[in-house]
């Protein structure tokens, strides 16, 4: 196996007083796709914005490529090459469509992703560049939000829920674009509560529950029962 | 003829008041922190300004040159070292430092400079002026509201057109995203600082070459520029200029009904649009 990308070890993540993840273990390959499953809040959330920097944890704790992550601000993960698309999108507000995107790229790392790449995957984002991102509609919202983080030519991305209150048939297309963004060799982990979905496009999978991983496994080969059993916590 | 003049007088006066105003409306909106210190520093910009041109015997507006990049060092300094450390959810925490830091400037600016109103020399400037009809009007104010102009109509454009510009949004709408983006939010706000305080030095030597000042006079250029921006509406830079001339017109209509009403009509048009229309005449419409 070569070098993981990330290599999580003991990870634990607070809120004040309460402790939302417990020496959690984890590793990536480059080039792999992982799924995080398990239910509200299980700390799937709280997984990647410890990996992303918004939450800081003990530098040894999240290692990037071998380089410890763990106590870095979120603003020196991401010129490292680590994108969030975050829960609930997140767009800015005050920017444009195009602005948003453009704001993605503000880390200048190489690669393939630039805003005509990007409005190549998906076209209709083209059509409103100059529109407030608040004025799409939840699925357009969805595909700036990933266009900003492929913005940042990413090694590493992260996306948290992006089916969240989509409708299915949108939920189909964002993720019919997902093999044009990983099949490059970028390294992905995907949160997602549609399980189906979550095991189809990865090749692992993780389920967490309060905190702890409560399975890991080949997304292929994983059995439903032990995924309802890790997911729910019935022994 | 008097009562025109005494409202393009006022409206002149407004340009001042919007220089004043202006880097309190930047900072308030980027990073949400009132500063009670802006007066002080427009003050502090002032006594910049006057031992600049002294010391090197030139005009006050050509020290310029050198208070900008000074005024906004020091922002960026002030920023960084002091008071990204008291930003957080609470309000509380900056309104009390930058209430310290006035303190510190006025006794600072009083020990080197003593309580003696001091005055810039702005040479012929002050005392030029343009016939327009029948009325005269001051080469210096209407300098001043040009400059006023300028300078917002610079912010705007920085604002809306520059990377940087939309750093400053993006940071303001959220932060932890912004951050996700290589952002930091300290640096930026660092930046945002310096550039208030660079608009502090322009407005900080049209006031003294304008009028005398002395270290205690920063809380009544603190309120003026906060009225400015109030009555403009929080987080609209042109609606800013507006509020300045509404207070500037005010004051100066004021003055003439009554010399001793001057301030007071200022305050009294500011407390009226405040509650007719509780958030500014212009307030940005949120997207
Ligand atoms: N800002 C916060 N302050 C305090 N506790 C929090 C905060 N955010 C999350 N938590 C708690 O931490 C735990 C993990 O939350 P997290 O958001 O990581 O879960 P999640 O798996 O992403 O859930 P969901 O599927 O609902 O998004 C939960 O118990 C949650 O209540
Ligand atoms: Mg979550």
């Amino acid at each position: 196996m070569p070098e993981p990308i990330l290599d999580i070890r003991g990870l634990d993540a607070h809120y004040g007083d309460f402790q939302a993840l417990y020496g959690l273990n984890l590793t990536l390959a480059p080039g792999e796709v992982l799924a995080i499953i398990g239910s509200n809040g299980a700390g799937k959330t709280t997984l990647l914005r410890s990996i992303s920097g918004l939450m800081s944890n003990g530098a040894a704790q999240i290692r990037y490529r071998g380089t410890p992550i763990g106590a870095l601000r979120a603003d020196q993960v991401a010129s490292l090459g680590i994108a969030l698309v975050p829960e609930g999108r997140q767009l800015f507000p005050s920017l444009s469509v195009e602005e948003n995107l453009l704001i993605g790229g503000r880390v200048k790392r190489a690669g393939p992703w630039s805003l005509s790449k990007v409005y190549e995957l998906f076209p209709i984002l083209q059509d409103r560049r100059h529109q407030a991102s608040t004025s799409l509609s939840g699925g357009q919202q969805q595909m700036v939000a990933i266009g900003r983080a492929l913005m940042a030519n990413p090694d590493l991305i992260l996306f948290d829920e992006i089916s969240l209150g989509l409708a299915p048939i949108i939920i189909r297309d964002i993720y019919a674009a997902l093999p044009g963004i990983v099949g490059g060799g970028m390294s992905a982990v995907i949160v997602e509560q549609d399980i189906s979905k979550a095991l189809s496009v990865s090749s692992r999978v993780y389920c967490l529950q309060e905190g702890r991983v409560s399975l890991e496994g080949d997304s292929a080969t994983v059995s439903r029962d032990d995924i309802s059993r890790a997911y729910f916590g019935i022994a | 003829m008097d009562w025109v003049n005494a409202v393009i007088q006022g409206a002149l006066l407004g340009g001042l008041y919007a220089l004043f105003a202006a880097g309190l409306s930047l900072i308030f909106g980027v990073m949400r922190l009132v500063n009670i210190a802006h007066g002080d520093l427009i003050v502090m910009a002032a006594y910049l300004g006057l031992t600049t041109s002294v010391a090197l015997g030139v005009h006050p507006l050509l020290a310029l040159v050198l208070v900008i990049p000074m005024m906004a060092a020091i922002g960026y300094v002030l920023q960084r070292g002091i008071l990204n450390h008291t930003l957080g959810d609470d309000l509380l925490p900056p309104l009390l430092v930058t209430f310290g830091l006035s303190v510190i400037i006025q006794n600072v600016l009083l020990e080197g400079y003593s309580a003696d109103p001091q005055k810039m020399n702005g040479g012929a400037l002050e005392t030029a002026s343009v016939s327009v009809g029948s009325l005269s009007l001051g080469l210096l104010p209407i300098l001043t509201f040009v400059v006023a102009v300028g300078v917002i109509a610079g912010l705007q454009w920085m604002f809306y057109h520059t990377a940087l510009g939309r750093s400053f949004r993006a940071v303001s709408d959220n932060q932890d995203i912004a951050q996700l983006m290589g952002l930091n939010k300290r640096h930026i706000f660092g930046l945002a600082m310096a550039l208030a305080l660079a608009v502090t030095a322009i407005g900080g030597i049209f006031l003294g070459i304008r009028t005398s000042f002395d270290p205690s006079i920063g809380g009544g250029r603190l309120i003026f520029g906060f009225e400015a921006v109030i009555i403009g509406g929080l987080g609209n830079l042109w609606g800013t200029l507006a509020g300045g001339v509404i207070l500037g017109v005010a004051q100066t209509v004021g003055a003439k009904i009554d010399p001793g009403w001057q301030i007071l009509a200022g305050h009294i048009v500011f407390l009226l649009i405040l509650a007719v229309r509780p958030n500014g005449l212009f307030p940005r419409v949120s997207a």
